[in-house]
């Protein structure tokens, strides 16, 4: 019954359901894009300026940069040479405490203060590696916030940040 | 109609499951094969446009919640906060104002259609006082839906539907106090508000399906009002009606695309961007205009319970109708008499209408009461009248006979 030749029929069918396609498409995207943070949310998360002067050596405050909390600490010279003394190839999450802090500002320790196994928030100065210790599961940070014990998969994460001047950080 | 599907699954997994739960062999007897009227016109594509519109109102309405906060002190900002920072909050919000008015348009064609072809009569009666449930249902919806905003036609118009039930004698206002939740419209009813437009949906919903179901046990009425009889009177419903339908809907769409782009608070009110402040009512309430005609009716009555009662009245009425009609004959294009008192009743309608939109005050309040006791004199006592002394035109025997006789075909 059917010809060899595409007939008008099959034209119209393709074309339709071809448009069809595109509507359905068109009309997916916005209750799909709604669910996404809104322009007051992306407004809230903009960049947060940090003044540093109040902290004092041995200090770790927090504040809420996107709703996480931010681990800013002062860290003393002990901590400072633990930290750098550490055969990075023993970590679980090899890395240099270099690559963790600002160049000429290695007492700053900003991280976010979310543990990387299921999202606790770790304690500060708790733990045997002088660092941070999460509650929930046992998991244990070093003085530059690397996972040493623990199910931690990895290093507590550097949230982006720079020095806008040696007093003064802006986080985002 | 009845009976076992005619529906068999080649596939193996099919036929496996198809053996379990016959669900593919029910859409295809009621969607597929589903016999269909073959002389259908496009008037009977509103039932398919009306499902369609309740889907778009339930997913864009459960969309909105996602973004809407039900308390006083927030609803308003909440909806501005749709407006402006939501990706596309705008359109859903549009999309679901427009598409409430939207819906109304599709469900007043679509009871007209009723109305002209005796869609309600023998052996359709139930079909249609589930259809009148819907509407009453989308009404109250509606109502609901349009105190959330929170704006000032919403508190008022909150506030005024609910004092209606305290024309109630003995217990109305303990009726009243027990809606509101508190001494005046607040915060406990408007989130019970929100509560019930979340629900009241999904009951239309349940009741489509026995709308549905009730059709399909007797099967489509058609533009002659004579059943057909032989298979020749009949096509499959699919393609024949879901392209018949799908092309209307897209036509349709065009014109709630024109709203909802172009003039998306046309069909609104202003003061509904003021919010809400129970210190002032605004000087001209009006309910949105699906419900002016109703509106007018009740202010056309200078007793207050009367005027509720003539209010919910003039709706009732309508699940009376297929036994105040008393005419044999189904459909008005062999009523030549009653087919004249449709078009003035459809007048008297948009009248009312008009009415409700101006204050009430001098010649309108004199206009709209005559127009309320046309309205229920049409029921009352046109119809059953007509019935008995109206001489009717022939009917065809069939409906192969009255396509194959029509002026259109011959010549």
């Amino acid at each position: 019954m059917s010809s060899a030749e595409p007939t008008r029929r099959d034209f119209l069918y393709i074309a339709t359901g071809t448009a069809g396609a595109v509507g359905a498409a068109a009309v997916a995207w916005p209750l799909v894009s709604q669910m996404n943070p809104d322009a007051s949310t992306i407004a809230a998360g903009a960049p947060i300026e940090v003044d540093l002067a109040p902290v004092a050596e041995g200090q770790v405050i927090k504040v809420f940069w996107r709703s996480k909390p931010i681990f800013i600490g002062h860290r003393s010279k002990k901590e400072i040479e633990e930290a750098q003394k550490v055969d990075v190839a023993t970590l679980p999450d090899p890395q240099p405490d270099s690559a963790r802090v600002k160049q000429g500002h290695d007492q700053w320790l900003v991280l976010i203060g979310i543990c990387t196994h299921l999202g606790c928030i770790p304690l500060a100065h708790q733990g045997e590696y002088d660092g941070f210790f999460c509650p929930c599961h046992g998991s244990q940070y070093d003085s530059s916030g690397r996972i040493r014990r623990g199910p931690a998969p990895a290093n507590l994460a550097v949230p982006p940040y720079e020095f806008v001047s040696d007093t003064k950080i802006r986080i985002g | 109609m009845s009976g076992p599907s005619t529906y068999q699954p080649q596939n193996a997994f099919l036929k496996w499951f198809e053996s379990r739960l016959p669900i593919m062999g029910l859409v295809h007897s009621s969607f597929v094969a589903y016999p269909t009227p073959k002389n259908l016109n496009y008037w009977w594509t509103f039932g398919g446009i009306l499902a369609f519109m309740l889907g778009v109102q339930i997913i864009t309405g459960i969309v909105l919640v996602m973004h809407y906060t039900p308390h006083v002190d927030m609803a308003f900002n909440s909806v501005e906060h749709i407006m402006r920072d939501v990706n596309y909050g705008w359109l859903l919000r549009y999309l679901h104002s427009n598409g409430a008015s939207m819906f109304f348009i599709a469900v007043y064609i679509h009871m007209f259609r009723g109305l002209y072809y005796g869609s309600y009569k023998e052996p359709r009666e139930v079909l249609w006082i589930l259809g009148v449930i819907i509407y009453l249902l989308m009404m109250a919806t509606g109502f609901l839906g349009y105190t959330l905003p929170w704006g000032q036609m919403s508190f008022w118009g909150a506030t005024v539907i609910t004092n209606f039930f305290s024309a109630i004698p003995l217990v109305g206002e303990s009726v009243v106090t027990w809606l509101w939740g508190g001494y005046s419209v607040g915060n406990p009813t408007l989130q019970r508000f929100f509560s019930l437009h979340y629900l009241l949906p999904f009951v239309i919903a349940g009741v489509v399906v026995l709308h549905i179901w009730a059709l399909h046990m007797v099967g489509q009425n058609n533009p002659t009002g004579v059943d057909p009889q032989t298979d020749k009177d009949t096509v499959p419903f699919s393609p024949h009606a879901t392209l018949k339908d799908g092309f209307m809907m897209v036509c349709f769409c065009i014109v709630y695309a024109w709203f909802v782009f172009y003039v998306p608070n046309y069909l609104g009110h202003a003061d509904n961007y003021i919010p809400a402040n129970p210190a002032v009512t605004p000087t001209h309430i009006v309910p949105e205009w699906y419900y002016l005609p109703f509106y007018a009716i009740l202010r056309a009555i200078p007793n207050k319970l009367l005027g509720v009662i003539a209010l919910f009245g003039s709706i009732g009425i309508l699940a009376f109708l297929p036994w105040l009609d008393t005419s044999r004959v189904r459909s008005a294009n062999y009523r030549p008499l009653f087919r004249q008192f449709f078009w003035i009743f459809i007048a008297v309608t948009v009248g009312l209408g008009w009415l409700g939109s101006k204050p009430a005050e001098g010649g309108y309040v004199i206009a709209a009461r005559i127009l309320t006791f046309y309205y229920f004199a049409h029921f009352f006592i046109i119809l059953p009248v007509l019935g008995w002394v109206e001489k009717t035109k022939p009917l065809p025997n069939s409906i192969s006979e009255s396509i194959l006789t029509s002026k259109r075909v011959t010549g």
